[in-house]
């Protein structure tokens, strides 16, 4: 298990080398002169090429991608064109908002997933096995930024209930709650629908398992053999959905940001690929795609710890 | 020696066309999926038909019709806020969709059949590809598909790049995954051994039997293309106005959601549709195609 770990920790080393050197090149690669961004439709050709001189932007690409990794070690991610604002600065502002997004979507979709997956696993075909697998095929076939308006326009616009917008207060205070209700449905739904098609495959599958007919022959409780033999095995397939849609829910958050204006760092991203501020686009794939790669990590030691077995040769 | 090569493949054609009547009958057993295909046929017929089936420019402003209810004279879905009819918009965004949709999963099935068969089928290349594999799965796909934005600028065309290049990872695994068990296959020494060349065995034999995870694959792809063509339209990405996209028309419709709703509800109603027909199109086939299934 130990030596499984350190392994996968070398390759998520290795892989994070992969994902700098992809989305520096990206961005070396991109049409777009840094210097004119930077110095303005005024500024003159000896100005830009001061500019370039000063970026270091004159230099062969490995010397600048050699300088981007020393700077990364020490948490500096450059600055970006717009603002002049220090990158790593604007993201820390904004990763706050696009963390509470994620975990409260995540939490709701584990909620309702689990929830509508095992009511349509114990009362198979029934009608609400089938509601609840329309609700899922539903779910994962929803536009979550036109769930996001739906929503918007019933709870907020009709009924008046939660706020259009933002995600300023904090979230243990009512107001915060209030404002993270509907990003957090509307970002979860996909995931909620996800989970419960796997809880109900998986449990389907599991209570035709024979562990299970011989719980039931021993005379176990029925309640006993749902949660106790059956839930438990059923969770293992589950655990790893759950956590391959925790690293789309980031990636999710771009959008829902945009849809209830929420200060996060994928509305900042959607803004820089707009005005083509790399080091800030650079810097805010950087951060979603290493959060990603660590949360399937966390997945994977987290597999092979609930089920022994699995072994990583 | 001629005969009895002809028979056999003689067999072969009839053992094809029978599992193909199988799988069919499989599929049209499963009533969800037959709704899928009949949604997908619509929308294929609207796609073909639309300058037939409406009376309207999808682009044409008329400021004195701006913003009309549903069901109203000549234009029975509304106008949007420019005085655009919505029925000519949603039939020319189905359009825009679909080929959005077919260009991006047919260029990630492109890429992805290459690069999964050189990995599965040699070894020394495997290692290389899975890590390049690997790499792209590192980042969620529609962050793959805003770099990939951010570098070649926003357009249709190339959110549809952006979308293959995020489907070519899945398709190459899935591949790779079939080339490996199937390149122990015995007909496929006996072709080495008959001195065949890599290639052949490759696209003539190795391809065509892994055609059925590739071909869910696709049909599942179609509704992750479209969902997110229409939301990169929708963040201003893909699709600019004044271009019938749905996500965009969402997105427009949005500022006026107090007064016009049904400019933001259409739209969305016609991308679920669509997206839902193509998965459990894609649902059905996977069981369809699925051996361990008993055929009824």
């Amino acid at each position: 298990m130990i030596a499984m770990i350190v392994r996968r920790f070398f390759q998520l080393i290795f892989l994070l080398f992969g994902i700098t050197f992809l989305v520096f090149s990206s961005m070396y690669l991109a049409p777009g002169d840094p210097a004119s961004m930077i110095g303005g439709p005024t500024a003159t050709e000896s100005d830009l090429e001061a500019i370039r001189d000063d970026l270091g932007l004159n230099d062969p690409f490995l010397t600048q991608y050699g300088r981007y990794i020393a700077n990364l070690a020490q948490g500096d991610l450059g600055f970006s064109y717009q603002t002049r604002q220090p990158v790593a600065e604007a993201i820390a502002i904004r990763f706050p908002n696009t963390l509470k997004l994620a975990v409260a979507s995540m939490i709701i979709a584990i909620i309702i997933g689990i929830f509508a997956g095992l009511i349509s696993a114990l009362k198979h075909n029934s009608w609400l096995d089938v509601t609840s697998t329309t609700f899922a095929l539903g779910g994962i076939s929803i536009p979550n930024f036109w769930l996001g308006s739906i929503l918007i326009l019933i709870f907020s616009v009709n009924l008046q209930w939660l706020p259009v917008a933002g995600l300023s207060d904090p979230w243990w205070t009512a107001e915060g709650i209030k404002q993270l209700i509907l990003p957090a449905i509307t970002l979860g739904t996909g995931s909620a629908a996800m989970i419960a098609r796997m809880v109900r495959s998986s449990m389907l599958e599991v209570v035709r398992a024979d562990y299970v007919r011989t719980a039931r022959a021993k005379g176990v409780k029925e309640r006993s053999v749902i949660w106790i033999h059956t839930l438990k095995n059923a969770m293992i397939p589950v655990i790893t959905v759950i956590g391959l849609n925790f690293g789309a829910l980031l990636g999710g958050t771009i959008i829902t940001e945009k849809v209830f204006a929420i200060n996060g760092v994928g509305r900042l991203m959607i803004d820089a690929i707009a005005a083509r501020d790399f080091p800030m686009v650079q810097g805010s794939v950087l951060l979603i795609a290493t959060l990603f790669v660590l949360v399937n990590l966390i997945v994977d030691i987290v597999y092979t710890y609930i089920d022994p077995r699995i072994k990583y040769q | 020696m001629a005969e009895t090569v002809a028979l056999t493949s003689i067999k072969k054609e009839k053992k094809k066309e029978k599992t193909f009547i199988v799988i069919t009958k499989r599929l049209l057993k499963n009533k969800l999926a037959v709704a899928g295909l009949i949604i997908i046929a619509l929308q294929i017929a609207m796609a073909i038909f639309a300058p037939f089936i409406t009376f309207h420019d999808p682009v044409k402003q008329n400021l004195n019709l701006s913003e009309l209810p549903m069901f109203s004279e000549n234009h029975w879905l509304g106008t949007d806020n420019y005085g655009r009819d919505v029925w000519s918009r949603i039939v020319y965004g189905a359009r825009i969709s679909l080929i959005v949709g077919i260009v991006a999963v047919t260029l990630g099935l492109i890429g992805g059949v290459i690069l999964g068969m050189l990995g599965g089928y040699y070894k020394k290349l495997d290692g290389l590809i899975m890590r390049i594999v690997d790499l792209l799965f590192s980042f969620p796909g529609i962050l793959l598909a805003m770099l990939i934005i951010a570098i070649l600028g926003t357009s249709l065309i190339n959110v549809a790049i952006a979308i293959s290049i995020w489907s070519i990872p899945t398709c190459a695994r899935i591949v790779r995954g079939s080339v490996l068990s199937i390149k122990e296959k015995e007909y496929i020494m006996a072709m080495k051994s008959l001195g065949a060349s890599d290639l052949r065995i490759m696209f003539k034999h190795i391809l065509p039997n892994a055609f059925a995870p590739i071909i869910v694959f696709a049909t599942m792809r179609m509704a992750t293309a479209i969902l997110s063509t229409a939301s990169l339209s929708y963040l201003g990405l893909g699709a600019q106005p004044p271009t019938p996209e749905w996500g965009a028309m969402i997105s427009q419709g949005q500022a006026f959601m107090w007064t016009s709703p049904h400019l933001t509800i259409i739209p969305g109603i016609a991308i679920m549709l669509t997206v839902f027909a193509f998965n459990v199109v894609g649902d059905g086939l996977r069981d369809a195609i699925d051996p361990n299934m008993d055929i009824q």
